[in-house]
C-alpha cells in the first residue's frame, strides 16, 4: 500500500481541527487508511543516513506517515486526503469540477505524430490557470506527480506525467517520435545542452533517472513534445526541460501525461488537475486541450465528467447486510464523495442513480458502491450474523493430544475396565476404604464388578501380571476416567478424567517415570518452578501406602496436588502377581483444562 | 603393581554406590530459554545405574572384610585408637581401612577423628647406608693399621665413598690424612650412623640430635602420616544395611526390599528426559486449525499444486496485469515450465472481457488484455488461486452452497528477514451461497477466530482487487496491549464470481491469514526462521506443548 507523508500541522489546519494521535489513528481505521508513523524530517534523514536515533526538538515539524488504499490515487496528496476527510466528516460537500468553456478556436492543441505508436502511442493535456503556489503546495504538487509515477504509473512505464509553466512557452505543441541524435535540449536541473542519445549515457550515473531509461532505451525513436517554436517541453518518460520548469511563481500550469495505457493516462491526468485545481483562480476549474491525432480523430481533454450508475437500494442492503432506508443510504454514500439520485419504479423498487466523480476512479461496479455505503455506516457497527457451527468437548480433544504426546515417547495404549473388584481398587493397593471416594456396585453379577475405580491403577496393575512373558521393559499408559463421590453433584458422584502409565522392568524405572511427568507437564506447557511457587509445577515427597516410602512424590501445580508417581510397593506388586518392580504416575488431567 | 591398580579402580566405583542414587552430572543442552537452563543444571546422568551393574564382585569383599573388621572390633571395644595400628594387626591394606572409616562416618555409623603423625624416614641416600655401612667406616676400614697412601686409597673405593668417607672420618678424627700417606689415628670405630638409620628404620625413637646430624647429611626426611581414631557413631550398627540405589528384580525375588535404605530422591532435579519424536508446532496448529474449520463445516480443497498459472493466481481472480504483486519483484515466476498449456477458452474470453471492458455492471480496467501474461507459470503466490479454480469447478454445475478451507504454501519473491519468508504457509476460508453479506462474514470471522483464541475483533476498510468489500481483520493482543493486523477478507468481486458462471445472486465471502502469525504469538516466537526452515532450534520443536487452539 503507498505511504504518504503529510505535515500533521497542515493537515489538522486543513481539517479545520486538531486530533490527538488516537482520535486521528481511530479516523483512519474509520475510513480506511492506516497512521502508519509519526516522524519527523530529521528523523526521516537520520534514519536513512542509519544514524542514532535523537529526541526530536520541539521546533521539528511533525510528519503523519498514512497509508492508503493501493486504488485511491486521489489519496495521494495531502490536499486529496484532506478533502475526503472532510466530506467524510460531513464538513464538505462534494465539489464539482467544471472544463473550462473556450472555443474550440482558443482551445490548446497538441499534435500527435505517428512515430509516437513505435514507443508511447498516448498523451493527454490540461492547463490549470491562475494557480497559486506557495513552498508547500508546490511541494505537495511535486510529491503527487511522484507517487502517482511509482504507484499507478508503474514507475513510468504506463504514464509519465510533465508539468510546465505555459507562460515560458507556446501553444499548438507536437508529440513526436523522433531518432535519439535529432533532439536536442538542456534538460532539468542542467545548465548544458544534451543531445537526447547522450543524454541517456549521462544519466546512466543518475540514482533516481537511471531506473527509467530502460523503458525508451532500446528504441530507434524516443517521444519527445515540442511546442510551436521547437523548445522542448519533455523527454518522456525520462526528463522536462529546462526551460518550462515550473516555480514558486508559476501562474499557469501545462500539464501533459504520454502513456502506454490511456485510461490510466486520463486517471493520472484527472488526479493531478482535480487535486490541484483548489488552488486555481477559479477553483475546481480545468482549462482543456485539444489532443489531434494523426489519423484525424481529436479528443478534448481532461474529461471530468460524472459517471453514472443505477445501483438498487436492495443490492447495497443486501450487501451491507444492514436495512438501511434510502435517504440514510443516500446520505452515507454524499460521505464518500459519491453523489445519489434515487428513484422509485413501477415495482416499488428503490434504486439510486449514482454520480461517480472523476476523482473516484476506483468505483467500476455496484460492489464497490455498497462497500462505500458500508465504510459510511463503520464497518464495526454492523451486526454479525453467525452460522452454525459446532463446538468441540475440550476435555476430550484435550485427552487426544496428551494420548498422542505419551504413546509418542514409548508407551503404549492400554484400554482397561471401568469396573473392577473391591480388593483390587482397596486393599489390594494397600489402601482402605473411607467410604469417601468409591461408587459401589449394588447388584455386581460377579467380584469383578463390584466397584467403579478411582484410580486406573488396578486396570494397569491387572494388565502387567496378566503381561509377564512380555519383554521387559514394559511401558504402558491409559487415558481415561475414574468416578469419585461428589456432594455436589445431583446424583452424588462424578467423573474425573485421568492419565497414568507404568514402567515394569528389571530395576524400577523410577526416573523414567520421573521424566514421563516432566514431558507431560513439559507438553501441557507448565514451567518447572522452585518449591512454593504456584505459577508452574514441583515435585514434593508423599507418603502413600500403594508406593513404597520414600520412593514415591506428589505432583504440585499451580500450587494444588494433581498426581503422584512412585515405585510401586513391592506388596501390592505381589497382590497383582507381579515379579518385577514398576514404577506408576497418575496424574488428574482435569487440572490442565 | 598391575593388580593394586585394579583394587583401587574398583574402590572409586564402589564408592559411586554408597554416594547413592542421584548424582548430578551435567545434561548438556543448547537452549538459552530459562527453562532449559534449570534443565542444564539439575538434570543427572541417566547411566548411574547401568555402571553399577558393572562393578566387579571381587573388590567388594574387599572392602566388606574391612567394613566387618571395623564395624565388628567397635562392637566389642570402645575405639579403635589408631588405624594403622588396627589394620596391622587385621593384616588388611591400611588404604581399605581408610576408605571403609571414610564411607561409615559419612553415614555416621563410625565417628573418626583424625590422627597425624610426624614421622622419620631414610633417604635412598640413607637406605644406602642402613645396607652397606657408612661412607666413614667404609673408608676406615680400607686403611690398614699400617697406613696407605693416597693413591692405592682412592682406587680401593668408589670415588663418593672416598669423598664422604674421608670428610666424615678426618672429623670424627679417625684418620690423618698426611701428604702422600694416609694413617690411622684410632685402631676401632664403631658404625653408629648405620646403627642410628637402622634405628629409625625400625621406628625406634632416636634422640634429637641424632636426628639433627642425620637430617643434616640428608639421610632421613620427615613424613605425615594420617590415620583415624575410630568410635560408634550415632547410627552404629554391627552390620550395615545395604544402601541401595533402586528397587531391582533381585529384591523382590530375595525379598530383602524390607532391609534396603535408600538414600533420599533429590527432587529439585528433574527426571530423566524422555526420548521419543516431536511433531512440528506450526504442523500441531496446522491440525487444530483444521479442526475448527471441520467443526464450522468447511471442506477442505486440494491444495497440492503449487506450480500455477498467472490466469488462475491473478487473471480469474479480476486482478489487473499491471497489478504490482505480478512483478518479478513480488512473484517467482518460472522459467520451466514457462508458460501454461490448457486454459477453459471459453472463461479466459469472458474474463478477458471483464478485465477491457466490463460487463456485469462493471466499467472493466480498460486496458488491452494480454494472453501471454496470463499464461506464465508462477509459484503460487496465495491458495486463492485454488479457491478460484474451485469455484470455477462449482459453477459447472447447478449450484449447490459450499464452504471451502485450505491451509497450505504460497511463494512470494520476498527477502528473507524476522517476519518474512519466501515462502510460509496461508489459511483460508469461504464460503459460497446465496443472500451473503458483510453480517455473515463478520459473524463467521468472529466464529473463526474467538476459537483461535482472539474474541475482540475490529474490521478497517481496505483495498484488494478480487474483494468488495474488503475488511482488514484486527485483533486486540492482551499481552502487547494493542490492535494487531490478523488477516484480510471480504466479499468476492462479482467481476470474478459472474465470469465464472456463478449465478449472479451468488455471493462469496472469505477470509485469509499466514499460519505463522498466529503460531509465532501463540508461542512467543518473534523470529519467524526460529520456526520454520532448516535453520530452526530442534529444542523448540521438542519443548513445544501441546496446541490446544480450538479446545
Amino acid at each position: 500500500m503507498p505511504t504518504v507523508s503529510v505535515g500533521r500541522d497542515r493537515l489538522f489546519q486543513a481539517l479545520g481541527r486538531t486530533y490527538s494521535e488516537e482520535e486521528f489513528e481511530d479516523l483512519c481505521f474509520k475510513f480506511g487508511i492506516e497512521l502508519d508513523d509519526v516522524t519527523t524530517e530529521k528523523a526521516i534523514i537520520r534514519k536513512e543516513k542509519h544514524l542514532e536515533e535523537e529526541e526530536p526538538s520541539e521546533d521539528e515539524e511533525v510528519i503523519y506517515k498514512i497509508e492508503v488504499p493501493a486504488n485511491r490515487y486521489d489519496l495521494l496528496c495531502l490536499e486529496g486526503l484532506a478533502q475526503a476527510l472532510r466530506i467524510f466528516n460531513g464538513l464538505d460537500p462534494i465539489p464539482t469540477y467544471n472544463v473550462a468553456r473556450i472555443n474550440k478556436e482558443s482551445m490548446l492543441k497538441m499534435h500527435v505524430k505517428a512515430e509516437t505508436t513505435k514507443i508511447r502511442p498516448y498523451v493527454v493535456c490540461a492547463v490549470l490557470r491562475g494557480v497559486t503556489f506557495d513552498e508547500a503546495r508546490y511541494n505537495s504538487f511535486i510529491d503527487l506527480q511522484d507517487r502517482l509515477h511509482q504507484n499507478i504509473c508503474r514507475r513510468r512505464t504506463l504514464v509519465a506525467i510533465g508539468t510546465h509553466d505555459l507562460d515560458t512557452i507556446e501553444g499548438p505543441f507536437t508529440y513526436e517520435a523522433l531518432p535519439p541524435p535529432e533532439i536536442n535540449f538542456v534538460p532539468l536541473k542542467q545548465t548544458k545542452n544534451f543531445r537526447a542519445d547522450e543524454l541517456m549515457e549521462f544519466y546512466k550515473s543518475d540514482l533516481k533517472l537511471k531506473k527509467y531509461l530502460h523503458i525508451i532505451e532500446n528504441s530507434p525513436v524516443f517521444p519527445v513534445i515540442y511546442d510551436r517554436n521547437r523548445t522542448i517541453l519533455s523527454l518522456p518518460p525520462i526528463i522536462n526541460g529546462a526551460h518550462s520548469a515550473i516555480s514558486l511563481k508559476t501562474k499557469n500550469v501545462f500539464i501533459e501525461c504520454t502513456a502506454t495505457d490511456l485510461t490510466k493516462a486520463n486517471i493520472v491526468l484527472n488526479t493531478t488537475v482535480t487535486m490541484f485545481s483548489v488552488y486555481c483562480e477559479r477553483k475546481f476549474e480545468v482549462e482543456p486541450v485539444q489532443v489531434i491525432y494523426p489519423d484525424g480523430k481529436s479528443y478534448i481533454c481532461p474529461d471530468l465528467s460524472l459517471y453514472q450508475m443505477v445501483v438498487p437500494l436492495s443490492y447495497i442492503t443486501s450487501a451491507v447486510g444492514v436495512p438501511l432506508p434510502a435517504h440514510e443510504v443516500a446520505r452515507l454514500l454524499n460521505k464518500m464523495q459519491l453523489y445519489a439520485k434515487h428513484s422509485v419504479s413501477e415495482k416499488n423498487e428503490t434504486s439510486f442513480t449514482i454520480s461517480v466523480p472523476p476523482t473516484r476512479s476506483d468505483i467500476l461496479h455496484p460492489c464497490d458502491v455498497a462497500e462505500d455505503v458500508a465504510i459510511a455506516y463503520g464497518y464495526n457497527e454492523i451486526p454479525k450474523i453467525k452460522f452454525p457451527s459446532l463446538k468441540p468437548q475440550s476435555l476430550n480433544q484435550f485427552s487426544e493430544l496428551i494420548r498422542a504426546e505419551i504413546a509418542m515417547v514409548g508407551y503404549t495404549e492400554v484400554l482397561t475396565w471401568i469396573l473392577c473388584s473391591y480388593k483390587e481398587n482397596f486393599t489390594m493397593l494397600n489402601r482402605k476404604d473411607d467410604k469417601s471416594t468409591a461408587a459401589i456396585n449394588g447388584n455386581p453379577r460377579s467380584a469383578d464388578f463390584e466397584v467403579v475405580r478411582t484410580s486406573l491403577m488396578p486396570g494397569i496393575l491387572k494388565t502387567v501380571g496378566h503381561n509377564k512373558d512380555h519383554p521387559k521393559p514394559i511401558k504402558i499408559f491409559e487415558v481415561g476416567d475414574v468416578v469419585l463421590l461428589n456432594e455436589t453433584k445431583d446424583v452424588g458422584a462424578s467423573n474425573r478424567r485421568h492419565l497414568a502409565a507404568l514402567y515394569c522392568g528389571a530395576t524400577s524405572g523410577f526416573e523414567l517415570i520421573h521424566g514421563l511427568v516432566d514431558r507431560i507437564m513439559e507438553v501441557t506447557g507448565a514451567p518447572f518452578v522452585s518449591p512454593g511457587d504456584n505459577t508452574g509445577y514441583y515435585i514434593q515427597s508423599s507418603d502413600e501406602p500403594e508406593f513404597l516410602a520414600g520412593r514415591q512424590a506428589s505432583i504440585i501445580y499451580k500450587g494444588k496436588q494433581i498426581g503422584t508417581f512412585g515405585i510401586v510397593h513391592p506388596q501390592v506388586l505381589d497382590n497383582f502377581d507381579i515379579p518385577d518392580p514398576c514404577s506408576f504416575v497418575e496424574v488428574n488431567i482435569e487440572s490442565f483444562l | 603393581m598391575m593388580n593394586q591398580n585394579r583394587v583401587a579402580l574398583a574402590t572409586t566405583f564402589v564408592r559411586v554406590v554408597v554416594l547413592g542414587v542421584y548424582v548430578l552430572i551435567p545434561y548438556s543442552r543448547s537452549v538459552v530459554s530459562p527453562i532449559s537452563v534449570l534443565r542444564r543444571r539439575k538434570c543427572y546422568s541417566p547411566f548411574t545405574r547401568r555402571l553399577l551393574s558393572a562393578i566387579p564382585p571381587a573388590p567388594i569383599c574387599l572392602e566388606s572384610m574391612a567394613e566387618e573388621a571395623v564395624l565388628g572390633y567397635l562392637e566389642k571395644n570402645e575405639e579403635i585408637s589408631d588405624s594403622g595400628k588396627f589394620a596391622e594387626e587385621k593384616g588388611i591394606n591400611h588404604d581399605e581401612i581408610v576408605n571403609i572409616i571414610k564411607s561409615l562416618n559419612g553415614f555416621r555409623l563410625v565417628d573418626a577423628q583424625d590422627i597425624k603423625k610426624e614421622r622419620w624416614v631414610l633417604t635412598p641416600e640413607g637406605d644406602l647406608y642402613a645396607k652397606y655401612g657408612s661412607p666413614e667406616v667404609l673408608l676406615f676400614s680400607a686403611v690398614p693399621p699400617e697406613g696407605i697412601t693416597r693413591e692405592e686409597l682412592q682406587e680401593k673405593l668408589k670415588s663418593s665413598i672416598y669423598k664422604i668417607g674421608s670428610t666424615q672420618a678426618i672429623k670424627n678424627k679417625w684418620i690423618e690424612m698426611g701428604k702422600s700417606q694416609v694413617s690411622r689415628k684410632v685402631q676401632q670405630v664403631d658404625d653408629k650412623v648405620r646403627s642410628l638409620l637402622i634405628q629409625i628404620q625400625n621406628g625406634e625413637v632416636v634422640s634429637s640430635e641424632d636426628i639433627d646430624a642425620l637430617k643434616r647429611r640428608k639421610l632421613i626426611s620427615s613424613q605425615i602420616w594420617k590415620g583415624y581414631s575410630v568410635k560408634k557413631g550415632p547410627k552404629y550398627a554391627p552390620k550395615r544395611k545395604k544402601v541401595a540405589t533402586d528397587l531391582t528384580r533381585e529384591n523382590l525375588q530375595r525379598g530383602d526390599w524390607k532391609e534396603l535404605e535408600f538414600k533420599e530422591y533429590n527432587f529439585l532435579a528433574k527426571g530423566q528426559p524422555t526420548e521419543g519424536g516431536c511433531l512440528h508446532p506450526l504442523l500441531k496448529v496446522r491440525r487444530q486449525i483444521q479442526m475448527i474449520f471441520l467443526q464450522m463445516g468447511f471442506e477442505e480443497m486440494p491444495t497440492n499444486n503449487f506450480v500455477e498459472s498467472s490466469f488462475w493466481n491473478f487473471d480469474a481472480l479480476f486482478q489487473p496485469q499491471q497489478h504490482p504483486a505480478r512483478d518479478s519483484h513480488d512473484t517467482f515466476f518460472l522459467k520451466e515450465p514457462s508458460t501454461t498449456r490448457r486454459l477453459p477458452e471459453d472463461y479466459v474470453e469472458r474474463v478477458k472481457r471483464v478485465h477491457e471492458s466490463g460487463g456485469y455492471g462493471s466499467r472493466g480496467y480498460g486496458y488491452e488484455w494480454k494472453r501471454e501474461e496470463a499464461n506464465k507459470n508462477l509459484l503460487r503466490t496465495h491458495t486463492t488461486a485454488v479457491s478460484s479454480r474451485m469455484l470455477y469447478a462449482l459453477a459447472q454445475g447447478p449450484f449447490a452452497p459450499k464452504r471451502y478451507y485450505s491451509i497450505d504454501r504460497v511463494f512470494r519473491n520476498e527477502a528473507v528477514d524476522r517476519t518474512h519468508l519466501a515462502e510460509f504457509h496461508q489459511i483460508e476460508g469461504l464460503i459460497c451461497d446465496r443472500g451473503l453479506t458483510l453480517g455473515h462474514l463478520i459473524g463467521v470471522l468472529h466464529d473463526f477466530f474467538s476459537r483461535l483464541g482472539m474474541s475482540k475483533l475490529k474490521f478497517k476498510p481496505a483495498y484488494n482487487p478480487y474483494t468488495e468489500p474488503s475488511m482488514e481483520i484486527f485483533s486486540y493482543h492482551e499481552g502487547l496491549q494493542k490492535w494487531v493486523e490478523i488477516g484480510n477478507s471480504g466479499m468476492f468481486r462479482p467481476e470474478m464470481l459472474l465470469p465464472m458462471g456463478l449465478p449472479e445472486d451468488v455471493q462469496v465471502i472469505a477470509w485469509g491469514l499466514s499460519l505463522e502469525r498466529p503460531t509465532m504469538i501463540l508461542y512467543g516466537i518473534d523470529n519467524i526462521r526460529d520456526l520454520f526452515g532448516h535453520k530452526v532450534d530442534l529444542s523448540l520443536i521438542k519443548r513445544n506443548p501441546v496446541c490446544r487452539l480450538g479446545l
